[in-house]
C-alpha cells in the first residue's frame, strides 16, 4: 500500500470510515465477582500486609462515610460526599503508588487520602471547618489537602486538576523525582475542556501522570453512557491523544492493583502518561444534598450491590485465610468508636479565629487587607451576639 | 395569582417561553427529566419532550458555545449554569463570544435569543465555589444585560424579558431565596422591562440601593434605620447592566445620600461603578460620602462566612454614618 511519508499514514482510494467499533478496549478483571480469581491472571506485585492495609482502609473509609452521612443528617455538620462503591478504585491505586507521588483528587477519593495516612482526626476537623483544619475552614466539607502526605487540596471547579497535573508531573520530571503524579476525576469531569487539554499536553510532553478516571456511571443524576458521552466512555480518548490506555474493572482490588502498578512503571521509567478508567458505580447519593430516587432505580442499585468491592475482596480474603469475621467485626467496631470519639472532639473546636480571614491570600495580608479586618472587628464588637462563634475572640 | 416561590416563578416563566414558542430550548447540567440540582426545569421534558428540555454534557465552554450557536441560528436558548461559580469555563464563550457576535459581524449575526440562568450568591454555608456573586466580571463587558430579581413576581417578569428580549442575557438567580423568597404571582405571561431600576419604597433622607438577594438584607437594614426616624428611599437596580442610571441619580439628588451594597468583594466590585458616576452627577447635592457595603477583598469563606457577608447591620450603620456625617 502506498504511504504518505510526510504524514506517517497510508493511503487509501476508497472512502475508509472509522467509528467506535474500530477499537473496542476490553476490561481487566482478575478477581470475580465471586470473590475467586481469573485462573490465567496476571498478577501483580503484593503481600498479605499490602492487603490487609487496603481493606482495612476501604472498610474504614465505607465506615467514616456512613456516620458522617449520618452526622450530616442530624445537623452537625453541613455537607457529605461518599465514596460508597468506589473505595477499590481509590484506596488500591494508592496503594500501588510511592508515597512521594503527588496525588491529585476530585473529591470522591477519600480512600487515597486515608492510605496515605491521614488520620481520622484530621478527616474530622476538616468536616468540621474548626481551627485544626490544615484548609483553616475556608472550603467546604470534604476538600481536604495535606501536603506532607502529597495530596493536593480538593477544588470544587471540575476538571481544573487534570491538567495541573500534568504540569505538576512535568516539574517532576524536570527535577528527575522518580515520582509521579496521579490525578483522579470522574467521567463527568472528563467532559470538560480542561480534561482534553490535559491529555493532549502531556502526550506532548510526555510526563509521568496517572489520568485515573472513576467512571461511576452519573455525573449527579446524568447517566454517563448516551447523555454524558456518545462513544465508548472514556477510554478511547486516551489512545486519541496516543497515550497508554486501559480499561479496569473499578470494584476489582487486584485490577485496579495490577493497572495502577504498571502505570506507575511506565510513567515513571518511561515518562508515559497513562490513562486508567476504571468502571465502577456510585452507590450513595452524589452527596447528601442529593436524592438519587429521582434518577436511577433500585433495581440498578442492587445489580451493582452484587458487585461491591469490599465484599468481593472480604470473601477472597476469607477464602485465603487471611481475613476472619472477627477482625472485620473488631475492626468495624474499633473503627467506629475511633471515628466517634473523633467527632466529638472535633465538634468542640472552635472555628480560627478571625484574623484567618485575611491570610493567605497572598502571602502576606495587604494593608487594605488589614484595614478592612479592623472595620470588620471594631463593626463585630458592637453586635458580638451575631457573630457569636468568633466575636469572643477579638484581640 | 397563585403563592410561589422563587424557583417555581422561574418554572413558570420557562413553562410559558416554551409554550409560546417551539424554538425556546432550555438546557444545562442535570436540568432534563431531573429537572435540575435546585428543580428549576422541572416538568419541562415531561411538558415538551427531552428535545427541547435536556441535559447537557459536563462543559461549559460547550454549554455556552452550543447556546451561542443555537441563538445565533435564530432560536431562544435558555442555558443553565449550575453555579454562578462555574461559569468561568464559559468565560471566553460569553466575554468574547456573545456579547460581541452583533458587534463583530455588523449586525449581520447576532444572538439576541440567548438568556443564561445561574444561581448565585452566599449564605448557604457554600464556600469559595458554591457563593460567588460574579456581576461585575460580566459588566465590564459591553454587548450583554445582567439581570437580578429579588423576588417570586420579579424573577417571572424579568425572566420572560429576559428570555425574549433582543439581547444576549445573563439572568443570575438569588439561589439563598430560592425557597425562601415566597409570594403572589401571577399566573399568567406578564413582563418586568430591563434597564429599568425600581423604586422599592419612597423616602427623603438617604437612598438605600441594592440588587437581587442583598435586597431582603437591604429592606431588614432600613427597617431599623426607619425606626431610628431615618426617612429611607429603597431601590433595587434588577438590571445592573445596563443600569438606571436616571432613576438613582434622580433619587440621590433629592436625599443627597447613597448606601450601595453588593454581596461580591468591595474592589472592583459594581457598587464602585455606580459610586464614581453618582458622584460625578450629584457631586454638588452629596451630604456625605457614598458608601459601600460589600464582601471585604478575599476569596468568599466558609467558616467566617457569617462575618464576611454584608449583611443588615453593616448596611444599618453605614446608613447611620452617612446620616450623621
Ligand atoms: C466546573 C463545574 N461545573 C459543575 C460543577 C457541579 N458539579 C459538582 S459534581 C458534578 C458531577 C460530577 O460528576 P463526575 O465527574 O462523574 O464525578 P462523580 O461525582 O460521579 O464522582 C457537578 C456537575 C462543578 N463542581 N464544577
Ligand atoms: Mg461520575
Amino acid at each position: 500500500m502506498a504511504k504518505d511519508k510526510k504524514h506517517n499514514t497510508e493511503i487509501v482510494t476508497k472512502p475508509k470510515w472509522f467509528d467506535k467499533d474500530s477499537v473496542t478496549i476490553p476490561m481487566l478483571q482478575i478477581l470475580k465477582e465471586d470473590g475467586s480469581f481469573h485462573k490465567d491472571a496476571d498478577m501483580p506485585a503484593y503481600d498479605k500486609e499490602l492487603i490487609v492495609k487496603i481493606h482495612d482502609t476501604m472498610q474504614f473509609i465505607r465506615i467514616l462515610d456512613e456516620r458522617m452521612i449520618a452526622a450530616q443528617r442530624q445537623g452537625r455538620i453541613s455537607f457529605y460526599l461518599a465514596s460508597r462503591g468506589e473505595e477499590a478504585a481509590s484506596v488500591a491505586s494508592a496503594a500501588a503508588l510511592d508515597f512521594g507521588d503527588m496525588i491529585m483528587g476530585q473529591y470522591r477519593e477519600q480512600g487515597a487520602l486515608a492510605y496515605r495516612g491521614f488520620t481520622v482526626e484530621q478527616f474530622m476537623n476538616q468536616l468540621f471547618s474548626n481551627e485544626k483544619d490544615l484548609g483553616k475552614g475556608r472550603q467546604m466539607p470534604v476538600h481536604y489537602g495535606c501536603a506532607d502526605l502529597n495530596f493536593m487540596t480538593i477544588s470544587s471547579p471540575l476538571g481544573t486538576q487534570i491538567p495541573q497535573a500534568t504540569g505538576y508531573a512535568f516539574g517532576q520530571k524536570m527535577d528527575k523525582t522518580e515520582n509521579c503524579t496521579i490525578c483522579y476525576f470522574g467521567e463527568g469531569a472528563a467532559s470538560e475542556g480542561d480534561f482534553h487539554a490535559a491529555l493532549n499536553m502531556a502526550s506532548v510532553y510526555k510526563v509521568p501522570v496517572i489520568f485515573f478516571c472513576r467512571n461511576n456511571g452519573y455525573a449527579i443524576s446524568t447517566p454517563a453512557q448516551g447523555e454524558q458521552y456518545g462513544g465508548d466512555g472514556i477510554a478511547p480518548r486516551g489512545i486519541g491523544y496516543g497515550m497508554k490506555t486501559i480499561r479496569i474493572d473499578g470494584n476489582d482490588a487486584f485490577a485496579v492493583l495490577k493497572a495502577t502498578q504498571e502505570a506507575r512503571r511506565l510513567a515513571v521509567e518511561e515518562n508515559e502518561p497513562v490513562l486508567i478508567e476504571a468502571m465502577s458505580y456510585r452507590m450513595s447519593g452524589h452527596s447528601t444534598s442529593d436524592d438519587p430516587t429521582g434518577y436511577r432505580t433500585r433495581e440498578e442499585e442492587a445489580e451493582w450491590q452484587a458487585k461491591d468491592p469490599l465484599d468481593r475482596l472480604q470473601k477472597w480474603m476469607m477464602n485465603e485465610g487471611w481475613l476472619d469475621k472477627d477482625h472485620v467485626e473488631e475492626h468495624h467496631a474499633e473503627v467506629k468508636a475511633k471515628v466517634l470519639a473523633a467527632l466529638k472532639e472535633s465538634e468542640k473546636v472552635p472555628v480560627p479565629h478571625i484574623d484567618e480571614l485575611i491570610n493567605d491570600v497572598y502571602d502576606e495580608p495587604t494593608d487594605m487587607l488589614k484595614e478592612q479586618l479592623d472595620e470588620l472587628k471594631d463593626h463585630m464588637r458592637k453586635y458580638p451576639d451575631t457573630y457569636s462563634k468568633t466575636s469572643g475572640r477579638l484581640d | 395569582m397563585a403563592k410561589m416561590n422563587l424557583l417555581q416563578a422561574i418554572n413558570s416563566a420557562l413553562d410559558l417561553a416554551m409554550a409560546k414558542h417551539d424554538n425556546v430550548y432550555s438546557f444545562g447540567e442535570d436540568t432534563g427529566g431531573f429537572g435540575g440540582v435546585f428543580r428549576a426545569t422541572s416538568g419541562l421534558t415531561e411538558k415538551y419532550g427531552k428535545h427541547r428540555n435536556f441535559n447537557t454534557p459536563l462543559v461549559e465552554q460547550g454549554i455556552i458555545g452550543f447556546a451561542n450557536g443555537l441563538a445565533s441560528q435564530g432560536s431562544y436558548a435558555v442555558a443553565e449554569i449550575q453555579f454562578g461559580d462555574y461559569i468561568f469555563p464559559a468565560f471566553d464563550q460569553i466575554v468574547n463570544e456573545t456579547a460581541k457576535f452583533r458587534y463583530r459581524s455588523g449586525n449581520e449575526f447576532n444572538v439576541g435569543g440567548l438568556t443564561i440562568r445561574t444561581p448565585y450568591g452566599g449564605g448557604i454555608a457554600g464556600g469559595h465555589y458554591h457563593s460567588q456573586s460574579p456581576e461585575a466580571y460580566f459588566a465590564h463587558t459591553p454587548g450583554i444585560k445582567i439581570v437580578t430579581p429579588r423576588n417570586p413576581y420579579e424573577a417571572k417578569g424579568l425572566l420572560l424579558s429576559a428570555i425574549f428580549e433582543k439581547n444576549p442575557v445573563l439572568f443570575m438567580e438569588p439561589k439563598r431565596l430560592y425557597r425562601a423568597s415566597t409570594g403572589e404571582v401571577p399566573e399568567e405571561e406578564y413582563t418586568i422591562p430591563l434597564g429599568k431600576a425600581d423604586v422599592v419604597k419612597e423616602g427623603n433622607d438617604i437612598t438605600v440601593l441594592g440588587w437581587g438577594a442583598q435586597m431582603e438584607v437591604t429592606e431588614k437594614a432600613v427597617e431599623k434605620a426607619e425606626e431610628d426616624g431615618v426617612s429611607c428611599e429603597v431601590i433595587d437596580l434588577r438590571t445592573i447592566s445596563p443600569w438606571d442610571v436616571e432613576t438613582v441619580t434622580q433619587s440621590v439628588l433629592k436625599t443627597g445620600r447613597l448606601v450601595i451594597s453588593q454581596e461580591a468583594p468591595i474592589t472592583g466590585g459594581f457598587a464602585s461603578e455606580i459610586a464614581a458616576t453618582v458622584q460625578d452627577k450629584c457631586f454638588l447635592y452629596l451630604e456625605s460620602p457614598i458608601a459601600r457595603v460589600s464582601g471585604i477583598d478575599v476569596p468568599y469563606p466558609l467558616c467566617h462566612e457569617k462575618e464576611y457577608m454584608a449583611d443588615h447591620l453593616k448596611i444599618y450603620e453605614a446608613i447611620k454614618r452617612s446620616m450623621n456625617y
